[in-house]
């Protein structure tokens, strides 16, 4: 960024204004554990970015001689059945893992707020349609829903994310409308009316912003059970196709055979599953948090 | 009551006549309408610049529907609405948005009429930006937080970092912004603290003065309307049972229910022998009201004609009209 100068209106205003470095130490000093979760979650997303630049070992070449070896100077996390470093198919994995649990929480985040806001406040006979298609989407298997477009469209990454994302679409739609219901009625609503505000931005910028904190407690939530979700599909041959890493896959895999002979098999990938869901949630309550104007006042 | 629509009429900022909310009451499974409230019920009244209207009565009486009703915040189902002459009743939303400059509404919960989401300085902006009202937005906004006796240091900050008082400063700085000649108020001072209601009602009255702003303002505390108000009128079950010029009123109440709330007031004297008449009971289900005169199955006073006939509004003496049978016959002879 280039030294802007403040404008006079600026210098008048509290610390809060002064500027990136001063917000981000800020939010540290404040939220400790939210920095934690962002410093976890930044590791795994440069892993996943960088992934070739931070392993020694290809992910899917094979090699009998190293078949369950145990975790060593050269296979710091072992090696699998095939003889696939751990390290680098976790590490590989992580691109796969966090797009299908990003990616599929957003977007059932977005149709589920979509839905659940329109329903809440317009309510009548649209509320009564969208509640029974929220009920249809509920009472839809998952893994039916993931065998047919798995069978008509071919198992692949962006067909499990919308797969996973599905289900969560009635969660969020239930809450925000919910949360919508209550919002809608309460003055400062009324007091945009009486402004001659539009329906549409007083539903975008009056009830939307104030049902952000239930949405994330939600989203961060669902991203941990969205990668377990994927490794279910993978292991069923309706997810994420062989020989590609994923966290999921790698934990169902091994789970039941390796525990006892080869347990690195099983603690790795569910470490990184473990730390990525925590790293999320401490993530997301420092967000909702920072997010609120009423938890910060200083 | 067309009574009440005479007088000065080039003055009048808003005219309401015979004005009524009727809200269906839905049973069973099928949700059919199964009668209705009578909310308000045949209200009329007008309010010229620079005067405020006081409305009072029990909570549940139809106040608040009143106040929205007026500014069309919820859809009135009978009657007739007038800003400066011209009928607002049936405009669409997209024609009544002019009119929407001219009257403005004040909340009673000073908690919940301002977004947490938003800091105070965006809030009182936002009719600005509503009504496309471009240039020195900042000064604009800084200028009403002068007139509302904040400083423009506070744009910044957020509703949760005031008190009721300061907040409810806020909620007159916006209801200001687009320069309304009305402004509907709901209880504004009902939930601040006895100190503060009165530098608040003084700010609104310091404001009236100044801007020679029409108020109607709606409270349950008989003191507060008695010192705000130029008029007053008593609502009782959707209806205006007594309306009257203040000091007519507060001197001389014509209506057993006006009777009965100015003898609730509390006196600031513990030797203060006062009538006890004590009106029994509670306010009746406005779903399905007593009938003849609503307030018969309360009032000491009542008669056999009081069950059967509802009573209409009269005028007793100048600026001062009532809706009671026992006043009846003073009229007649």
């Amino acid at each position: 960024m280039t030294a802007v100068p403040t404008s006079p209106a600026a210098d008048q205003s509290s610390t809060r204004e002064k500027g990136a470095w001063t917000t981000t130490r800020f939010l540290l000093r404040r939220y400790p554990l939210g920095a934690a979760g962002a410093v976890i979650m930044a590791v795994f997303v440069f892993a996943a970015i960088f992934a070739g630049a931070v392993t020694v070992w290809d992910p899917l070449s094979t090699n009998a001689a190293l078949s369950l070896a145990r975790p060593s100077a050269a296979h710091w996390l072992g090696a699998d059945f095939l003889g696939r470093d751990v390290y680098s198919r976790i590490v590989h994995g992580a691109r796969i893992s966090l797009m299908v649990g990003l990616g599929s929480t957003f977007l059932g985040s977005v149709l589920g707020v979509a839905l659940g806001l329109t329903s809440g406040y317009l309510g009548g006979a649209i509320d009564l349609a969208a509640q029974r298609l929220v009920d249809i989407l509920q009472a839809l298997p998952l893994l039916v829903l993931a065998l047919i477009m798995a069978a008509s469209l071919g198992p692949s990454l962006q067909n499990t994310v919308i797969a996973i994302s599905i289900p969560l679409i009635p969660y969020v739609a239930r809450v925000i409308r919910a949360n919508t219901l209550a919002l809608k009625e309460l003055p400062f609503v009324e007091a945009a009316r009486a402004v001659g505000m539009s329906e549409l931005r007083i539903a975008l910028r009056h009830v939307l912003p104030n049902t952000l904190a239930p949405l994330i407690v939600l989203a961060t939530a669902q991203l941990g059970s969205a990668i377990l979700t994927e490794a279910s599909l993978s292991f069923l041959g309706l997810g994420i196709p062989e020989p590609y890493p994923s966290w999921g896959r790698m934990l169902s895999e091994s789970a039941a055979e390796y525990v006892r002979t080869a347990p690195w098999l099983v603690i790795f990938p569910g470490l990184a599953i473990s730390l990525a869901v925590f790293g999320t949630n401490l993530l997301g309550d420092a967000l909702r948090d920072a997010l609120d104007p009423r938890q910060r006042a200083a | 009551m067309a009574m009440l629509a005479r007088g000065n009429n080039a003055d009048a900022v808003i005219e309401v006549a015979d004005l009524t909310k009727y809200f269906p009451v839905r049973k069973g499974f099928l949700r059919r309408a199964a009668g209705s409230v009578r909310a308000v019920d045949g209200v009329s009244f007008r309010i010229a610049r620079g005067e405020t209207l006081g409305l009072v009565g029990e909570s549940g009486c139809g106040k608040s529907t009143l106040a929205r009703a007026v500014l069309r915040l919820i859809e009135p189902s009978t009657g007739r609405i007038k800003v400066h002459g011209r009928e607002i009743t049936a405009l669409s939303r997209r024609a009544l948005r002019p009119y929407r400059r001219q009257m403005q509404m004040i909340f009673q919960d000073p908690f919940a009429s301002l977004n947490p989401r938003m800091t105070v300085g965006e809030i009182v902006a936002e009719p600005f930006r509503v009504h496309a009202i471009a240039g020195e937005r900042e000064a604009r906004v800084a200028a009403l937080f002068a007139q509302v006796g904040l400083s423009a240091r506070d744009m910044r900050r957020y509703p949760h970092e005031f008190s009721g008082g300061q907040r409810q400063r806020i909620s007159i700085a916006r209801a200001l912004a687009l320069d309304p000649a009305l402004i509907v108020a709901d209880e504004p001072v009902s939930a601040l603290d006895v100190s503060i209601q009165a530098q608040v009602i003084n700010l609104m009255m310091d404001l009236q003065r100044e801007k020679r702003l029409a108020y109607l303002f709606i409270a349950h505390d008989l003191a507060v309307v008695e010192h705000i108000s130029h008029r007053v009128g008593v609502m009782y079950l959707g209806k205006i049972v007594e309306y009257a010029e203040k000091t007519r009123l507060f001197r001389r109440p014509l209506h057993p229910y006006t009777e009965a709330l100015l003898a609730a007031v509390p006196v600031p004297d513990p030797d203060a022998t006062r009538a006890k008449r004590i009106v029994q009971g509670d306010v009746p289900s406005p779903i399905n009201p007593p009938a003849g005169c609503a307030f018969h199955p309360r009032c000491p006073y009542a008669m056999a004609r009081c069950k059967e006939e509802t009573p209409r509004l009269q005028a007793i003496e100048p600026e001062h009209w009532v809706a009671c049978h026992r006043h009846d016959a003073n009229e007649t002879l």
